[in-house]
């Protein structure tokens, strides 16, 4: 164990991917804090609003705290446009664990403490705004929270489900290994977004965001399984002739016990290996599903459906911070797919899977 | 003929995953609260006659099991029903199944263009600059979403204008004459190509450098070095068809792949394929048409498969499936 970390930090990519990822959780864990403003934060107003400029020399030239300005909207008659300008009129300072919004700290206690915030008044847009005026800096991490989780909970699903239709199908062997596995292989033989489309799109409506979750999370997980399950069985044919499965059945162990304690614990490091490699996968999944508004729903957030604004022309020419929820999914996919990489060439060197 | 043997045993057990999948998604989409028939009704260009014409062939008042022996008896005639605005369902998806054939075979044709060398001079460069440049921009690669990547390019045909924007075909392609036609469709073409490119790419030509590198620490690939055949000679004449051999089995699972990965290209890019099809069924509830695109898109990708592995029995005859 001490050498596969040792292996592990040795790998630069690796060790700057965990850090990142650590991050990643670590924001998306404390999110209400670090957050400058609550979920159901909109104004109206401030639609499309820009980053907001924070300054830490003044006009003097002078050092100073950190400081921004509030944007006013205005509408140019001629090109009928809205823009915005800084209200030069009045400085905010930046504060740190100042007060903000009333949140329950993880849930155990209720506090207003923020990271970061801004003096009574000010306003304070790190990554701009969205059509609705909100804040997109507190509604990527809002988004992170289910963009980021999602995979693997579906993995917790799929994984216990493909692990024992795989040792099952390799064990039995003959009539029951073929039937198995063809039914696998026609969920497979479905193409996986076109699946996850039908299946959304079938998820009646009016469902609170919660069960929407748990819905889109079983639907992720049900696209998975097959092929895991055809590796898994795969590997316990090999296993099942060995010779401490033989012993195992001598002294007469049952055969679900052979196959959960004895031979689906060999093919652990395959499995660690596949989870690593395919938790980006669904978080590629979720964001498709939700940019094509068949995901996650709004008002809530998710990386995904926070880039479908990006799908209009005007915003992506005109509002470049709309696209930040698409380099976060790439940065952690990336990040995954790194880790997943120095994984299997620690654990399984001789990988076929590369 | 021990190869028709193989091949006729890969149809059949084709021909049964179609059944046991046509069976699943019939199920998993009548099973659903969706009404067949509401978006026909509420459309008030058909008929009472073509409603009930529907009513029949979907056998609606009949049970589930024989619903789907009647569905499956009409679809295997090429009677697929009509759609939400009264086309027929056969004729629409035979021309955007055809559409996304087209992109799904440019797709690989540019993959193995590109990434086979690129694989080969990495792996002959093991460890040197070129090969750690390309691992990392392969990893990039992988992990860029599709549609981010397709938004990010909209962007870039916007500014500069060097591309059109959407569909496969300019509006007045009829009136060009042949050679203008099929520039046109290239240039249409090719940004969704490069999308899906970008991405297969990257696993491409990781796999050949991975295989080749197995290939050059095998014996008999020293003893070709041994008796000293020139580099040369030695990667092209016995390493590089046994690295490459693997790569075919890959052939099926990257169309499969390229089905899938498509949709959201074709959805960005407005590109009339399958995927969108699909996906505006399902937006506009279009149960004939989710249902035909679903098993159409099924079959191509187990004729893919089937295909991918005919080719690799006939190029490696030591592999026994």
């Amino acid at each position: 164990m001490a050498s596969f970390f040792k292996q592990f930090f040795k790998d630069k990519f690796a060790t700057a991917s965990l850090c990142i990822l650590l991050a990643l959780y670590i924001a998306i864990f404390f999110a209400n804090f670090i957050a400058v403003y609550p979920k159901d934060f909109s104004n109206r107003n401030l639609s499309y609003a820009p980053p907001s400029n924070v300054y830490f020399i003044t006009l003097e030239g002078k050092l100073s705290r950190p400081y921004t300005y509030n944007y006013i909207r205005k509408f140019d008659k001629d090109s009928l446009r809205m823009y915005f300008v800084q209200d030069r009129s009045q400085k905010y300072y930046l504060t740190l664990f100042s007060d903000g919004f009333e949140y329950k700290f993880l849930g155990l206690f209720k506090t207003k403490k923020h990271l970061l915030g801004v003096q009574n008044g000010g306003e304070l847009f790190l990554l701009g705004c969205d059509i609705n005026g909100r804040d997109n800096f507190s509604r990527l991490l809002y988004g992170g929270q289910v963009s980021l989780t999602i995979g693997f909970l579906a993995l917790f699903i799929s994984f216990p489900i493909g692990l024992v239709y795989g040792g099952i199908a390799g064990y039995f062997g003959g009539m029951v290994d073929s039937v198995m596995m063809r039914f696998a292989e026609a969920v497979m033989s479905i193409p996986s977004f076109y699946l996850l489309i039908i299946l959304a799109a079938i998820l009646p409506s009016g469902m609170t965001s919660s069960q929407r979750f748990m819905l889109i999370t079983v639907i992720l997980a049900l696209i998975g399984w097959a092929g895991f399950s055809r590796v898994v069985r795969g590997m316990v044919l090999s296993i099942k002739t060995r010779d401490f499965v033989q012993a195992a059945r001598s002294i007469g162990a049952s055969r679900a016990r052979i196959i959960l304690k004895h031979i689906l614990p060999q093919t652990s490091s395959y499995v660690i290996i596949a989870i690593t490699l395919s938790v980006p996968s669904y978080i590629l999944a979720e964001s498709g599903l939700s940019f094509l508004g068949l995901g996650i729903q709004q008002p809530d957030a998710s990386w995904g459906n926070m880039l479908k604004e990006a799908q209009e022309f005007a915003n992506i020419m005109y509002r470049p911070w709309l696209l930040t929820p698409g380099f976060l999914i790439f940065v952690a996919v990336l990040s995954f797919n790194l880790m997943g990489d120095t994984i299997r060439d620690i654990l399984d060197p001789k990988s076929q899977i590369r | 003929m021990p190869i028709w043997n193989y091949i006729l045993k890969r149809i059949l057990q084709g021909s049964l995953i179609v059944l046991i999948m046509s069976f699943i998604s019939f199920f998993l989409i009548r099973l659903s609260p969706v009404d067949p028939l509401a978006e026909l009704r509420m459309n008030p260009s058909i008929t009472k006659q073509t409603l009930e014409e529907e009513k029949i062939r979907l056998g609606l008042d009949k049970p589930v099991l024989v619903q789907y022996f009647i569905w499956g008896k009409n679809f295997v005639r090429g009677n697929m029903g009509t759609t939400v605005s009264g086309e027929r369902v056969s004729a629409k998806i035979k021309e955007r199944a055809l559409n996304t054939i087209l992109l799904s075979l440019n797709v690989i044709f540019w993959t193995w263009i590109i990434g086979i060398p690129l694989g080969i001079i990495a792996a002959l460069n093991y460890r040197s600059a070129f090969d750690r440049i390309l691992t990392v921009l392969s990893s990039i690669g992988m992990a860029i979403p599709s549609f981010f990547f397709a938004i990010l390019l909209l962007i870039f045909a916007q500014k500069t204008g060097w591309f059109p924007i959407g569909g496969l075909t300019s509006p007045n392609f009829s009136s060009f004459d042949t050679a203008h036609k099929f520039l046109d469709i290239a240039h249409h073409l090719f940004l969704p190509t490069l999308v899906l490119t970008t991405i297969s790419l990257a696993g491409l030509s990781r796999q050949m450098r991975s295989n080749l590198l197995d290939v050059l620490d095998s014996d008999y690939v020293k003893f070709a070095k041994a008796k000293g055949l020139s580099p040369f000679k030695v990667v092209v004449k016995h390493a590089l068809r046994n690295a490459i051999n693997p790569l075919v089995t890959l052939l099926g699972f990257e169309f499969a792949a390229l089905l899938s990965g498509a949709a959201l290209t074709e959805y960005v890019f407005q590109y009339p394929g399958l995927g969108r099809l699909i996906l505006e069924a399902v937006m506009k509830s279009d149960i004939n048409l989710v249902m035909a695109s679903l098993v159409i898109g099924s079959f191509m990708l187990i004729l893919g498969n089937i295909l991918a592995d005919i080719l690799l029995k006939l190029t490696d005859p030591r592999v026994r499936l």
